[in-house]
């Protein structure tokens, strides 16, 4: 029998098996991420392209206050990842209370993460870093500088509006352990993108 | 979904991986004060990026307890396209001796 003879709704019966053995909502999450951490890359190698072809690349990263701030911020989001990891095995062993604890502390975790960057943030400008230009080089530093760690910023922005949303979502039913470990995913991923950027932006420019 | 019923996957592993995630940081910022030259330094932060993304993406998202083609479909796609990126750093030399970003 082809299947342009089935009648409407006969189709259910011949519905192909996730080829993963995963749900759609979580292969979307998957694809979203592989489509982002190409973003991420393009953004990296285009920083690469213009400072390697920069003769005077800036290099305005002193250890104090920018590295240890730098230090700290990953600390921040590493915690938070693991906090994330605490709060889905809480959610997958339906233990409610545990698992909404430890999302809002990821979620405080992503928050203040976003207030040291945008406190760094303010610190530069006021050291006279612009988009197009700066008081110590190339005057591409700025641009390329604010759109990616600002890329950056808007997914844990992002991620944290994210997790409070899925969390109160949660905690009124609408939501259950799956989608949190769908949204973990996403968390994990924000945290993998900066262990790239801290090298590629901070840690290959520092004042010497 | 891949419940984390799984033997391999314990707090205790998430809370090592975690922990050699922080400790490579450690490493990134060692190398960062070494006076290596720039394309060595640049090659050894890669190289400790790769192992913690690694790390993050088969232990805190558990693409290992996946189905292989899944990791099939991800991973290779993935890795290709950032190879194929790597055309652009030729023109970047050329435009490193041409100098006209230079002010």
């Amino acid at each position: 029998m082809s299947e342009a003879n089935l009648p409407v709704g006969a189709h259910a019966g011949f519905m192909e098996a996730s080829p993963f053995a995963i749900p759609s909502k979580k292969l979307v999450m998957w694809l979203f991420i592989i489509s982002d951490a190409v973003t991420f890359a393009a953004l990296l190698f285009a920083y690469g392209y213009i400072r390697n072809a920069s003769p005077n690349w800036p290099h305005p990263f002193k250890f104090s206050p920018s590295i240890i701030n730098v230090i700290l911020m990953t600390f921040i989001l590493v915690s938070s990842s693991l906090t994330m990891l605490i709060a889905t095995r809480a959610a997958k062993a339906a233990d409610k209370a545990g698992a909404l604890r430890w999302i809002f502390i990821t979620a405080t975790g992503g928050a203040l993460f976003a207030l040291l960057h945008i406190r760094e943030w303010f610190g530069l400008i006021k050291e006279g870093l612009k988009l197009f230009e700066n008081p110590w080089g190339s005057p591409m530093f700025g641009a390329s500088f604010f759109t990616i760690t600002g890329l950056h910023l808007t997914h844990v922005i992002g991620g944290v509006i994210a997790l409070t949303v899925v969390a109160l979502g949660y905690k009124r039913g609408r939501y259950n352990a799956d989608d949190i470990e769908i949204w973990s995913l996403y968390w994990h991923f924000v945290d993998l993108v900066w262990m790239f950027v801290v090298p590629m932006v901070y840690l290959l420019n520092v004042a010497r | 979904m891949s419940a984390p019923t799984n033997t391999r996957d314990n707090l205790k592993t998430d809370i090592t991986v975690y922990f050699v995630i922080l400790a490579l940081f450690g490493v990134q910022i060692a190398l960062a004060y070494q006076n290596a030259d720039g394309a060595q330094l640049l090659a050894r932060m890669l190289a400790v990026a790769l192992i913690q993304a690694a790390l993050g993406v088969m232990y805190f998202m558990h693409l290992r307890d996946e189905q292989r083609n899944l990791r099939l479909a991800l991973i290779p796609a993935t890795i290709f396209v950032m190879l194929m990126m790597n055309m652009i750093w030729s023109d970047s030399f050329r435009l490193l001796h041409m100098r006209p970003l230079l002010k």
